[in-house]
């Protein structure tokens, strides 16, 4: 179960605080496939985070349309679940309750208990069913974060740095978790980082954006092998193109600063 | 002397290796010992209470009344002494009683040594104000009465403290429950609807300020009896408060926690229900406690100034009559019933906000 996304010109503007109208997207077209794992990666400011709440239907477009599967995005809707970076749980629920709360929100009652110890064991936290958020560490309450979105079983995935605030051994480790998560269930993956290794050891393809106004500057296949080596060296290749691509586009004169 | 030395060097190992192994039992006994200590400790200060009321000359002219009760129908005659010592007898009991029940709990055995110090020195108070108030009357009289003058008032008075005691009660109940359910309710309406939000705050905020009793004169004007105007009172000042705080713990939830929900498949009433409102709880918590505190002081008030019963009406009563023992029983009541009270919410308050036990400092 997985579905194709696709963005055409997308534009968003937004006003900032002082007032002055801040171009977010400019243009930004995408077609994502079936099961396909895409990261977004680039600076603070590109607009990957506003693009992955537009996918998810958080936010509306001011040009251009957002599609899955043929039809337009209008809302959000459960088939595409969200992790956000950080806090997204409930802190008044406990952990088997905060993953049973897609389905009591939808009504589906039906075998909720095993569904929920099913996912809890999927993410590998027996034992903790009745902790509060709170009493687990940050690692662990991103699994929970993602089990409460998987329960639902969306055709997609969107996450939104879900691995941004946490230290590199539990990050790597959930990489991997999630990895087999995509395996299992064969969804389309969209994960937003500002991690370049974590890009490439995940997905299939990445798509590279730069700020100001925020845009797609370059989209890169993986074709590596699974499992990949972080080490490897076509690994550490990618790895400088990726960064290159950086440094490019920050040497490039910016208005502001020009006399 | 080299040989001797070694000796006792061994035997000491010898003995330490015993202790060792005996360590885990004899370190509990031991501590049972000093546990128990700590029980006569708590409970001596009381015992010296009694000892002081019974041997202590009673040198100035009180008279020692004797009451006839009707206990499960015997007919039983006790002076006020009698009952003083009744009541420092059932304190002992108590206390002795949640020592030995603390016994096997770590946690409650170091409240309870930490208490003790507390609870001696309460039993030497008690001795000391017997002193002062009945056996030697160095206090001004007739305001402060000996403590078994106050007792006398239960003696005396016993079935009517009890009756103005229930009518408090029936006008607590009525009145703060209505307060807290009209209270959470606006608040919610206002918190969720920007509309009424508009409307209904500023009004809110500034009524808010003004202390219930203030209405007192249209309570008891408009509305059909006395009772009812006082459950009026103690419904706005509890109103208030509660609607402000449940409104801003509505309007503080964070945006996220709206967003996932509707990710995950929420109607706009579950993210009321399911999501504003588990936010808001603390809040809500915090506004009853502290409406409650308020309530207590807006019932006493108005049962001051135009109740038929009530706890504040028997203390006012009792003034008039210079019986500032009777008010001093009264106020002991009001001092039991209100920290229950509290102690209830705050057990509700536990219960219910149970998910945030060790995020928040103590």
């Amino acid at each position: 179960m997985s579905s194709s996304i696709s963005i055409t010109d997308v534009g968003r503007v937004y006003t900032d605080t002082d007032g002055n109208k801040v171009t977010a997207l400019q243009d930004v077209s995408l077609d994502i496939r079936e099961g396909e794992f895409v990261s977004i990666i680039g600076p603070s400011g590109c607009g990957k985070t506003t693009l992955l709440r537009l996918i998810a239907g958080l936010d509306k477009p001011r040009s251009g349309s957002l599609t899955i599967d043929g039809r337009d995005i209008t809302d959000v809707s459960p088939e595409r679940g969200y992790v956000f970076q950080q806090g997204g749980l409930f802190p008044w629920l406990t952990v088997e309750k905060n993953i049973a709360y897609g389905l009591r929100a939808r009504k589906v009652f039906k075998r909720e208990r095993e569904k929920v110890s099913e996912y809890i064991s999927m993410v590998g936290l027996d034992g903790f069913e009745k902790s509060y958020p709170h009493q687990i560490s940050g690692g662990m309450a991103q699994r929970v974060a993602i089990a409460r979105a998987l329960i639902n079983e969306p055709k997609a995935l969107l996450l939104d740095e879900p691995m941004g605030a946490l230290d590199s051994f539990t990050r790597s480790d959930l990489q991997d978790k999630l990895l087999e998560l995509w395996k299992h269930k064969r969804i389309t993956m969209i994960l937003v980082t500002h991690d370049i290794d974590e890009a490439i050891y995940l997905s299939d393809r990445i798509v590279i954006m730069t700020p100001r106004p925020g845009r797609i500057n370059r989209i890169i296949d993986v074709d590596l092998p699974r499992p990949r080596h972080r080490g490897g060296s076509e690994f550490l290749a990618m790895r400088k193109e990726i960064l290159e691509l950086f440094r490019l586009a920050q040497a490039e004169p910016q208005p502001e600063y020009m006399i | 002397m080299n040989t001797d030395a070694a000796a006792v060097l061994s035997a000491v190992q010898v003995k330490e290796n015993k202790a060792v192994s005996a360590h885990e039992k004899g370190h509990s006994r031991r501590n049972n010992t000093y546990f128990f200590l700590r029980i006569l400790f708590t409970v001596s200060g009381f015992f010296i209470a009694i000892l002081v009321n019974l041997f202590f000359p009673q040198t100035a002219d009180v008279e020692i009344k004797d009451y006839r009760l009707n206990i499960f129908g015997m007919n039983v005659g006790l002076t006020i002494n009698d009952a003083y010592i009744f009541v420092l007898s059932a304190l002992i009991l108590v206390y002795a009683l949640s020592g030995v029940r603390a016994l096997n709990d770590k946690d409650s055995r170091r409240k309870y040594s930490r208490n003790a110090a507390f609870r001696f020195a309460l039993g030497i108070a008690l001795a000391l104000w017997d002193i002062g108030g009945t056996k030697l009357q160095l206090f001004a009289q007739p305001f402060f009465p000996g403590p078994a003058q106050v007792i006398e008032a239960y003696l005396a008075d016993g079935s009517y403290i009890a009756e103005n005691l229930l009518y408090s009660l029936r006008l607590y109940a009525a009145g703060f429950s209505c307060g807290v359910i009209m209270g959470v309710g606006t608040g919610i309406l206002i918190g969720w609807f920007p509309k009424v939000y508009y409307w209904v705050f500023p009004v809110l905020k500034i009524t808010g300020v003004v202390p219930a009793v203030a209405w007192m004169p249209f309570a008891l004007t408009l509305l059909p009896n006395s009772f009812s105007a006082a459950v009026f009172l103690i419904v706005i000042c509890a109103w208030f408060q509660i609607a402000f705080l449940t409104a801003q713990g509505i309007q503080s939830t964070p945006r996220q926690n709206y967003e996932a929900a509707r990710i995950l498949g929420s109607s706009q009433t579950g993210l009321i229900l399911h999501v504003a409102i588990p936010h808001a709880m603390p809040d809500i918590f915090t506004g009853i406690s502290s409406a409650n505190a308020m309530a207590f002081t807006t019932l006493v008030m108005s049962e001051m100034l135009g109740q038929p019963g009530g706890l504040g009406y028997y203390i006012n009563q009792s003034k008039v009559w210079s019986a500032y023992y009777k008010v001093l029983a009264a106020i002991v009541i009001m001092a039991v019933l209100f920290s229950l009270i509290n102690h209830i919410i705050g057990r509700i308050q536990k219960h219910t906000l149970r998910w945030q036990e060790g995020v928040l400092k103590k």
